[in-house]
């Protein structure tokens, strides 16, 4: 124990005797917490409309006034030509055409009407279809508006919609649990590692290796530091969340924390596996950078696991990530407790004994 | 009982045969040298010995303890310094001697008479981090380390490759004072010059030992007559002399070429046919232990 506790003190004293090491811990996450969810968005704004209005009625004005109101479009351009209003999207200049019918207003009461028609430029897939989709609810809303003024009784909505546990679809509650897991990846994944066979370049194991330390202690000694560190670092992670962007768990904070520590024991075995095969640092980062890519970009943490492919998604279940980040949002966002989540817990924990074990059984005293 | 007891013991690094089967025993409290050329299987030896690798075949006891079996009793009783610096380098001095001190369990006090002449060269650099230290200092506190727990066998790989000539000798008296407490300890060097500090020497080379004796007998072992001759074109003496009449080998040593004669070997003849060359010298020598060495290479 004594002899555990003397690597530790040894361990931390490293850490802080390394000149850019505990500057990198601090002002990374907040960095990348300030910063990137600022810049990481799938929020469209910024659409630029083109009304071609033929009908030049009380109901086109309005939907064009609707429209230029919106915080989501630019109306760029008011015309009366379809082609010419296409030639702009075509440059680029607009996004979205909105065509309204000639008699459109007047026809709106008998049976056949002819209909608006919306055309976007999906180049960039994810501003078309959004786009489209904020240009359908504006006009849907003027319509409604338009009706309910004309008829005594208040016509019932044909469609509500809600969007739950984050009604105003912001995309920075979706992506801050995601950047939280990639801080874990980089502070627990890669630093052991690197610390590790840092040990094995500057030849200090062998040293240490002839000394009665057992193996088990000296692994652990390498660990601890970066798992305290990486809860230290979460705990920034999630008041940043708070009280920059208001985003507080509503679930339990130990359900993050008991999720936290098995998806830490998990991502730092993963790379004592790794520390154990590599002789240099440049084989650790390239084989790390490999496995973190492979885990930031398929398991969920970035793009929704159910629009994947059917084997991608069966994939998915062997990335650790993926268990982690369905806890981390389902608690922030829904406020999901342990129990309904301990498939992800289960799955977390043998993740932690697999590649933890691994570790174990891969690393040699002797060769 | 021997401190260290070798038998047939072989590594081979995928093709490489570094250690060939090896044998010898080193007596309790002896200064054992092993001198060879890089490449000897020196390092390899060392690393078996320290339990840091297992042999292919063969076995091999440090203090009656297996390699194999009881490799843990051996780490606590043995202490290493590996041929390349490797302590904390970021770590000071003080911090380093503390960290093998407290891993071993013991504290300083404990073996500070032990340590102490080595380590009052370095104490005045006691806030240094290791790795700033100049090659002799460095060699100091690894050693210093490595005695911090009052170790019973020593090993040494090179412990003296890179360092001055007066730091060298420091290191060596170190050790003989060393020997003198009753510590056993196993030395290589590369330098044959150094091997006469040592009680006994295994001359070794390409994995086998060509011979184990104390230096001064190996040094008698040189039967044959040995000559130095000098000349102003020392490439060019290489080549006449090699071609003389009675002569076994000839080789450069130093400033001199050193020749080895048979009994068909006429000195006279030899200086008649060199007497125009410009500075021709020739005189007889006493065999060191590379000549040893040069010789049993060629076997």
């Amino acid at each position: 124990m004594r002899t555990f506790i003397v690597l530790l003190q040894k361990e931390f004293l490293q850490i802080c005797r390394n000149s850019f090491l505990p500057k990198l811990i601090i002002a990374f996450p907040i960095m990348l917490m300030l910063i990137m969810p600022l810049i990481m968005t799938m929020d469209v704004r910024n659409v630029n409309v083109a009304i071609v209005d033929m009908d030049c009625s009380s109901v086109s004005r309005r939907i064009a006034s609707h429209i230029e109101a919106s915080d989501y479009f630019t109306l760029k351009q008011t015309s009366s030509e379809y082609p010419l209003a296409l030639s702009a999207l075509e440059e680029g200049d607009i996004d979205v055409i909105v065509q309204i019918p000639k008699d459109f207003e007047r026809n709106m009461t008998t049976s056949y009407q002819e209909r608006i028609s919306i055309t976007a430029n999906a180049v960039n897939a994810t501003k078309g279809s959004m786009g489209m989709q904020y240009v359908i609810q504006t006009i849907a809303s003027s319509l409604k508006e338009v009706k309910n003024e004309n008829s005594a009784i208040a016509t019932s909505e044909l469609i509500t919609i809600e969007n739950r546990y984050n009604p105003t679809l912001n995309y920075r509650h979706y992506m801050i649990p995601a950047l939280m897991i990639i801080i874990f990846i980089l502070i627990c994944g890669f630093l052991p590692a690197l610390s590790i066979v840092g040990e094995k370049e500057s030849g200090t194991i062998e040293q240490i290796n002839v000394t009665p330390v057992s193996r088990f202690s000296f692994i652990l000694s390498k660990l601890l530091p970066y798992w305290i560190i990486g809860l230290f670092v979460v705990t920034i992670a999630m008041i940043i969340a708070r009280l920059v962007y208001g985003l507080a768990p509503i679930g339990s904070v130990g359900t993050i924390y008991l999720g936290a520590l098995l998806f830490i024991l998990t991502i730092s075995g993963l790379s004592l596996t790794v520390a154990n095969f590599s002789e240099t640092m440049q084989q650790t980062i390239f084989v790390m950078f490999f496995i973190i890519m492979v885990n930031m970009l398929m398991s969920g943490l970035l793009t929704p696991i159910d629009s994947m492919p059917e084997w991608a998604q069966n994939f998915t279940l062997i990335l650790p990530p993926r268990f982690f980040i369905e806890i981390l949002r389902s608690v922030y966002l829904k406020g999901t407790t342990i129990a309904e989540l301990w498939n992800n817990f289960v799955a977390l924990g043998l993740f932690a004994i697999i590649f933890n074990s691994l570790a174990a059984i891969t690393y040699k005293k002797q060769s | 009982m021997n401190a260290i007891e070798v038998d047939n013991l072989s590594k081979s690094y995928g093709k490489v045969d570094a250690l060939k089967g090896v044998s010898f025993e080193v007596r309790k409290g002896e200064l054992f040298g092993l001198i060879g050329p890089d490449g000897a299987g020196k390092t390899t030896l060392f690393r078996l010995l320290t339990t840091l690798l297992n042999p292919d075949s063969g076995s091999a006891k440090v203090e009656g303890c297996d390699i194999v079996k009881d490799y843990l009793s051996i780490r606590s009783r043995i202490g290493y310094m590996p041929g390349r610096f490797s302590l904390y380098s970021d770590l000071s001095v003080e911090e380093n001697l503390n960290f093998f001190a407290a891993i071993f369990g013991v504290k300083i006090e404990e073996s500070y008479d032990l340590v102490a002449p080595i380590y009052k060269h370095i104490e005045p650099f006691k806030n240094r981090k290791a790795g700033k230290l100049s090659g002799g200092m460095k060699q100091k506190l690894a050693l210093s380390c490595a005695l911090i727990h009052r170790p019973s066998v020593l090993f040494l790989d090179e412990p003296t490759t890179g360092v001055d000539a007066v730091s060298r000798s420091e290191f060596w008296d170190m050790l003989a004072g060393l020997k003198l407490k009753g510590i056993t300890i196993l030395v290589s060097t590369p330098y044959m010059d150094e091997a006469n500090r040592c009680d006994r020497i295994a001359l070794c080379n390409e994995g086998s030992i060509l011979s184990i004796d104390t230096p001064e007998k190996i040094v008698q072992s040189f039967d044959s007559k040995l000559y130095g001759v000098k000349a102003k074109n020392m490439f060019a003496l290489l080549e006449s002399s090699r071609k003389f009449r009675g002569v076994v080998n000839c080789y450069p040593f130093g400033e001199w070429h050193h020749i080895v004669i048979d009994k068909d070997f006429d000195i006279e003849a030899l200086k008649k046919e060199n007497c125009l060359i410009e500075g021709f010298e020739i005189k007889s020598v006493d065999a060191s232990i590379e000549d040893v060495f040069i010789k049993l290479m060629k076997k």
